[in-house]
């Protein structure tokens, strides 16, 4: 097996005094897709949160055990979790580009919001709308705000924003939620392409989508991780009686 | 079965159709609320119309630019208005900063604690206290303990502490409304608090606290009490040239004309309300387009 990029041990996740995560181990491997898939409130969002300490940003949240991103502790003494996120981006449910800010402006937003001088923005800016599937269907309203866009295209205008950090690992909670059928295969189609460069957590309630484009899927129940293996052992050959009776329908 | 169903309710006579008029408690209330609106309108209107009419043979360009008279007719208002716009502008620059950043301490940084919560409970309870307390205090802190005398710079500090309340109290109602998820967007991608709030919150909260500052202004352009106990003067021959000068403002020099016996001077009184009015109306409009301007920018 080849060294996971990330790595959780016994994380624990807290919303004030209930408990959402109940100790969890995992290993995230580099250059794959990990699909997180579990019934809601199995904690598959909190978890991917812990991943770039964005659980604590919350108030009254906390965290304990340990998540190692290359063999460091993102959780260690002296961490600071701006750097965290700047190595793991975030993608979220509802398309959020920020909507004072122009299309371009949004793409630069990691960047400007770091306090950091772009050599030449013009690059970042195309490479990461390319990144994302949307340079061409944008270049020529660069200067226009985001919310415009089709929540499809918004989508991807936040992959682009957080592609131009160039992160290690891209975290997406349920990038697809909010988006139609077609939006959906365009995000599922640039997810497959990202996966060259990208090491990629997906938080999924759709089982379909965790078996195109996962490598690997991992079922969450009650804030428990109950398996996690290659994506078509899970569905053909589920190991715990919980997976099956998800998979196959029976809750969830 | 074991669980059987509820019976039905009966069905009212004459099906669909109604057999009484179903609305009309909607539409009795429909009637008062609109009331309520219209009647304290119409004192509104009728107040700036017999101010209007009692004020036109004095309403001149000589009246702006003229200074007070011992003779009513010739009586101009012109330190008034320059007391009032440099009051408003100092106040403005003031209050302003101190207030943003009071509400964005309390709305982003401040712990959830009892400190936190007795502040906002108090800056609620400041935004309710009489203005003429505020004249007392600003008589005794500015004017006295800090020896700035009756200056124009006195008279802004104590209009700053009675707009203070309400500036953080609409900053904070602003701020709140910039979604949760924007700020989570921005962290997300490596920000800091500061960033976040000054890249992200600052500008889409910018129309709120603008609009609540202007509206605060407006208000405190007819404060009288506060400047009389600070002892702002009626009789001013000079315009202010400084933030030391003694000074007079638009409410004190009605004030002044209207407690003159002689009746050309309540004409003069009128035209100075229709003056005051106007300049009250002009901010609340340059609010509203204030806001829809920087809304239209901003839309999600």
């Amino acid at each position: 097996m080849v060294t996971p990029k990330m790595s959780a041990r016994g994380v624990r996740a807290f919303f004030g005094a209930s408990e959402a995560l109940k100790g969890i181990d995992m290993d995230i491997a580099p250059r794959q897709v990990t699909a997180v898939i579990g019934p809601s409130g199995c904690g598959k969002s909190t978890f991917v949160r812990c991943l770039n300490r964005m659980h604590e940003v919350t108030p009254g949240a906390r965290v304990t055990g340990s998540v190692t991103l290359e063999g460091e502790d993102i959780y260690g003494p002296g961490v600071n979790p701006v750097q965290v996120r700047r190595r793991v981006g975030m993608v979220f449910q509802k398309p959020n580009p920020f909507p004072t800010m122009t299309i371009r402006e949004n793409v630069l937003a990691g960047p400007r919001l770091q306090g950091l001088k772009v050599a030449d923005p013009d690059r970042v800016v195309e490479g990461a709308l390319r990144g994302a599937a949307l340079w061409d269907e944008v270049k020529d309203a660069l200067g226009r705000t985001g919310v415009h866009l089709s929540g499809g295209q918004q989508q991807r205008l936040c992959i682009a924003r957080a592609l131009a950090l160039e992160p290690e690992v891209l975290l997406m909670d349920e990038p697809c939620s909010a988006l139609d059928p077609i939006a959906t295969a365009r995000v599922e189609e640039l997810i497959v392409q990202l996966r060259e460069r990208y090491t990629i957590v997906i938080v999924t309630h759709n089982m379909q989508q965790a078996a195109r484009v996962a490598d690997t899927t991992a079922f969450f129940y009650l804030g428990d991780l109950v398996e996690h293996t290659p994506t078509d052992t899970i569905f053909t050959r589920p190991r715990d009686r919980r997976t099956e009776d998800y998979i196959t329908g029976r809750f969830g | 079965m074991s669980n059987p169903l509820p019976t039905p309710v009966p069905r009212a006579e004459g099906g669909l159709q109604a057999t009484s008029d179903p609305y009309g408690a909607e539409r009795a209330f429909r009637a008062i609320a609109l009331l309520a609106l219209v009647l304290p309108l119409c004192l509104l209107a009728i107040l700036f119309g017999e101010a209007l009419y009692q004020a036109v043979p004095r309403l001149s360009w000589e009246f702006l630019t003229g200074f007070p008279s011992r003779r009513p007719e010739e009586a101009g208002i012109l330190p008034a208005l320059a007391g009032t716009t440099g009051l408003m502008l100092l106040v403005a620059v003031i209050a302003l900063p101190i207030g943003v950043s009071a509400a964005i301490y309390l709305e982003e940084y401040a712990p959830d604690s009892w400190v936190t919560r007795l502040i906002e409970i108090n800056i609620s309870n400041l935004a309710g206290v009489p203005s003429i307390l505020y004249g007392l205090l600003g008589l005794e802190l500015f004017v006295r303990a800090m020896q700035l005398d009756r200056s124009l710079i006195a008279g802004a500090l104590t209009l700053s502490l009675l707009l203070l309340p309400m500036v953080i109290l609409a900053s904070r109602e602003a701020l709140r409304t910039v979604p949760r998820h924007l700020r989570e967007a921005a962290y997300a991608l490596g920000a800091d608090r500061w960033s976040t709030i000054r890249t992200v919150v600052l500008p889409l909260a910018l129309p709120g606290v603008l609009t609540g500052v202007i509206l605060s202004l407006a208000r405190a352009i007819g404060e009288t009490a506060p400047l009389i106990t600070i002892g702002a003067l009626t009789y001013v021959a000079f315009l202010p040239t400084s933030v030391s000068s003694s000074f007079t403002a638009l409410p004190i020099q009605i004030f002044n004309w209207v407690s003159r016996p002689q009746a050309g001077f309540h004409v003069a009184a009128a035209a100075g309300i229709v003056v005051l009015l106007t300049v009250m109306l002009i901010l609340n409009a340059s609010a509203i387009w204030l806001r829809a301007r920087l809304q239209r920018r901003v839309s999600w």
